[in-house]
């Protein structure tokens, strides 16, 4: 009887501890467990849309005795697009880490990483989450220094602080809801959990330790420099995943844990923090100078409109509304992981082939590297939101509801970041097109190209249109 | 940092209030809320565990997904250190006397850490205390001037400080295999498989620990001696 | 609940609550990287203290393990982490510019300009 939701941890794991101990041998097995992880996810996925949530109790003991692992569509969502943008980021890191040195470093980290990313999404008891969090954060920031330069280590290291910091904050809440209730089970604590001094207390810890961790300004500042110091495939991972599951947790916990504990005011305010991210993240990444900083700044924004969509959802009664809103948030956050990964593991290929990005001095890159400059076109297209990108129908659901539920300044502040996008996507368009086009053949180096293609095509056209099916799963396994 | 900066006492005032709160939650927390508690589940079922120390019981039977996880994280560590240079240079070989009491403490720690793994199926003890002692001897021999803190080489050093966590992953995956569920022991076995993941899991500890200390990758043996 | 049990409990778990806060304080207003280690691993031990406060449960009752277990698993995860950063600072000091001997503080130092 196999459980696709332990081998979804077990797999990369498993992976992990091989590619270490036989480092000669770790592109072949890490990218052999890639597609078994990836497969694994598949499956897991199909199995909560055609309607059955997933639980299953690990050790046999079932709560509140044991740790759990569940699915519901929301989770299913996130493991697919995760597993999907991280098999794309192994093929391409084939390519990348093509010396065997880096790529001995690379392997058993990103393995590591991913375990984490499968083990925090399928997670259904608040101390492993706290576990899985540690194991995120500290091969993330491993992993973000792989560079070797100066900027990077200073950059993860800051990373590494910042997280513990959330993680140890995160940590004390959990511990007084222990304190209140003897229980560690996400479900059973909601069961439980009334309105009260340990319930805030808890909300303000463990939300708060999780906006460190997923950027939201002003607490954004880590950010930029780490995500824009790493390899590209890693940049990739940290921008499109990293962040994004520590966001989902954020979410998780709004909705299921803190579900009628959590306030208007409250949600208000982090709508509030969100516009700032929109709006801030999108001017600087305007007025970015390098392509991966202008990545790294654009990854702050839209995790702000992430956050856009909280004060609907807690003022949202029970139902279609609240579904619809869901369905756009999770439409956003798929749309947003595959874009950005592919954005990122073409601004890599850009940086490798021309040796720099600095944007001013692009001139051209579209003759000379059209598949990624491409990448980047239909990357910018899912950034903008454009139609027929996820994110033009999740930003018309956010600008639509938010005028139905009488929030009218949330749609002000979305069309604002659209239009700012839209300045710094065609920015760097412009920049790569300013020579007579001469291309001599679309794909300069496949294994690096093809994957950074699928995933901005994935996020441009197909997310979007996958909308209804996407509805579908979010509805299953409730 | 001078104290006559006002954001030097507000830091302090806001933190003193944020306390205030968190006690007043922990007070009502212990107070407050009358349900059924996990300790007392967890207690009475022990002897079902495999292991008489209640909390080994948890470490590794109720919760052991938890300290799989917690192994990988001591993995992904060292991983880290290794890929963010090689190790220090030795330490200068101690003198005689110290050399001497090296050679008497590192075995001494060696069998306490053995006993302790032995003795946290009943009593507190366990991989994780046992581990640390290992450890322990590990840095004392690096202290000493022993290079690369009597660990062996690169490549068998990976395979030491994966293994446990690939015997507790391998276990729980064949369980799974044969239709018990993921790191569901079988009563009947759950004591032979609790003591095989403790001593994987403290040679592993012991020498991760110890290369963690080295601070980096370790260096090749020819050019180890100074 | 009897009295004296609720007494050591808000007595240990209390401490435990001024560790974390004295921790954060450390944390936010001290530069060097070795001091935010101390920092972090003091909010940790805090934690930890309530954890430990929230399973005594009398002395003629044995403790809540999970509890136990729980700190347990914490500390080797802080322990990992202490370390991980260590190895960081050593990186960072290997090729630090001119002073190398607090050159841990100088993660920060290009932005805020504080380094003295």
């Amino acid at each position: 009887m196999l459980d696709p939701l332990a081998l979804a941890v077990a797999l990369p794991l498993l992976g992990a501890l091989l590619v270490t101990m036989l480092p000669g041998w770790s592109r072949t097995l890490g990218m052999l467990t890639a597609l078994a992880t990836t497969g694994v996810a598949l499956w897991l996925t199909v199995t909560v849309w055609s309607g059955e949530g997933l639980r299953s109790d690990l050790g046999g003991w079932g709560v509140p005795l044991g740790i759990g692992l569940r699915a519901d569509g929301l989770a299913a969502a996130l493991v697919a697009m995760a597993n999907l943008v991280a098999l794309a980021i192994s093929i391409n890191a084939t390519g990348y880490f093509g010396a065997a040195e880096s790529s001995r470093k690379f392997w058993p980290l990103w393995l590591l990483l991913w375990t984490a990313l499968n083990g925090l999404f399928l997670a259904a008891d608040l101390f492993n989450l706290y576990v899985m969090l540690e194991l995120l954060g500290l091969s993330a920031a491993a992993l973000g220094a792989l560079t070797g330069t100066r900027e990077a280590a200073e950059a993860n290291l800051r990373y590494l602080l910042v997280g513990l910091l959330g993680s140890m904050t995160y940590l004390l809440g959990v511990a007084l809801l222990y304190t209140a209730y003897g229980v560690l089970d996400l479900e059973l604590v909601a069961e439980a959990l009334t309105p009260g001094p340990v319930a805030w207390s808890a909300l303000a810890l463990m939300i708060g330790g999780l906006l460190l961790k997923s950027a939201l300004f002003p607490l954004h500042f880590w950010l930029p420099p780490a995500h824009a110091n790493a390899p590209a495939p890693v940049s990739a991972a940290l921008s499109a995943l990293v962040v994004k599951a520590a966001v989902y947790l954020v979410l998780r916990l709004w909705l299921d844990l803190f579900d009628g504990i959590a306030t208007l005011p409250a949600a208000m305010l982090l709508g509030l923090l969100g516009a700032g991210a929109v709006l801030w993240g999108s001017w600087r990444a305007l007025r970015a100078e390098r392509l991966k900083l202008l990545a790294a700044y654009s990854t702050v924004a839209q995790i702000g409109y992430l956050f856009l969509f909280l004060p609907l959802l807690t003022a949202a009664p029970d139902g279609d509304t609240r579904e619809r809103l869901l369905t756009a948030l999770v439409l956003l956050a798929l749309t947003h992981g595959f874009a950005k990964a592919g954005f990122f593991l073409a601004a890599g290929l850009v940086q490798k082939s021309t040796g720099h990005d600095r944007i001013r001095e692009l001139g051209g890159a579209a003759q000379s590297l059209p598949a990624a400059t491409f990448t980047i076109g239909l990357a910018g297209v899912a950034l903008i939101g454009l139609p027929p990108s996820g994110t033009f129908f999740a930003k018309w659901v956010l600008v639509g509801q938010a005028i139905a539920l009488g929030q009218w300044w949330w749609a002000l502040v979305a069309m604002a970041g659209t239009l700012l996008a839209a300045a710094y996507v065609f920015r760097v368009l412009a920049r790569a097109f300013n020579r007579e086009p001469t291309p001599k053949c679309f794909l300069t180096d496949p294994r690096t190209e093809i994957p950074a293609l699928l995933l901005a095509a994935l996020s441009a056209l197909a997310v979007g249109l996958a909308a209804q099916p996407i509805a579908v799963l979010l509805g299953a396994g409730v | 940092m001078s104290s006559s900066n006002p954001q030097a006492l507000l830091i302090p005032l806001l933190l003193a209030a944020i306390g205030a709160l968190l006690f007043w939650a922990f007070w009502s927390g212990l107070t407050g809320h009358e349900g059924e508690r996990l300790a007392a589940l967890a207690l009475e079922r022990v002897p079902e565990s495999g292991a008489s120390n209640p909390v080994t019981s948890v470490l590794l039977n109720f919760r052991a997904y938890d300290t799989l996880l917690e192994l990988a994280v001591l993995l992904a560590a060292l991983l880290g250190i290794w890929s963010l240079g090689p190790a220090a240079a030795p330490y200068q070989r101690a003198s005689l006397l110290l050399d001497s009491l090296v050679g008497w403490v590192v075995p001494m720690l060696i069998i306490a850490g053995g006993y302790l793994l032995w003795i946290g199926g009943q009593a507190p003890g366990g991989a994780f205390q046992a581990g640390a002692l290992l450890g322990a001897a590990g840095v004392t021999l690096a202290l000493s001037g022993r290079p690369n803190a009597g660990l062996p080489g690169e490549a068998w050093l990976r395979v030491l400080a994966a293994l446990g966590t690939l015997v507790f992953a391998l276990i729980g995956l064949t369980l799974m295999g044969v239709g018990l569920g993921f790191l569901t022991y079988p009563p009947a076995l759950a004591k032979a498989l609790i003591l095989t993941i403790e001593t994987g899991a403290t040679l592993s500890i012991g020498a991760t620990l110890a290369a963690a200390f080295l601070g980096g990758r370790p260096r090749a043996k020819r050019n180890a001696e100074p | 609940m009897s009295h004296e049990i609720l007494l050591t409990q808000l007595l240990y778990g209390g401490a435990g609550i001024l560790f974390f806060l004295l921790g954060v304080w450390s944390f936010i207003s001290h530069e060097p990287l070795w001091r935010k280690l101390i920092a972090l691993n003091i909010m940790g031990a805090g934690v930890f203290h309530v954890l430990v406060a929230v399973a005594y449960r009398g002395l003629d009752a044995p403790p809540d393990p999970v509890p136990h277990a729980l700190v347990l698993t914490g500390i080797v995860v802080a322990v990992s982490a202490t370390a991980l950063a260590l190895a960081f600072g050593r990186r960072l000091d290997r090729e630090a510019p001119e002073h190398t001997s607090d050159a841990h503080g100088g993660v920060d130092d290009r932005e805020d300009g504080t380094h003295a």
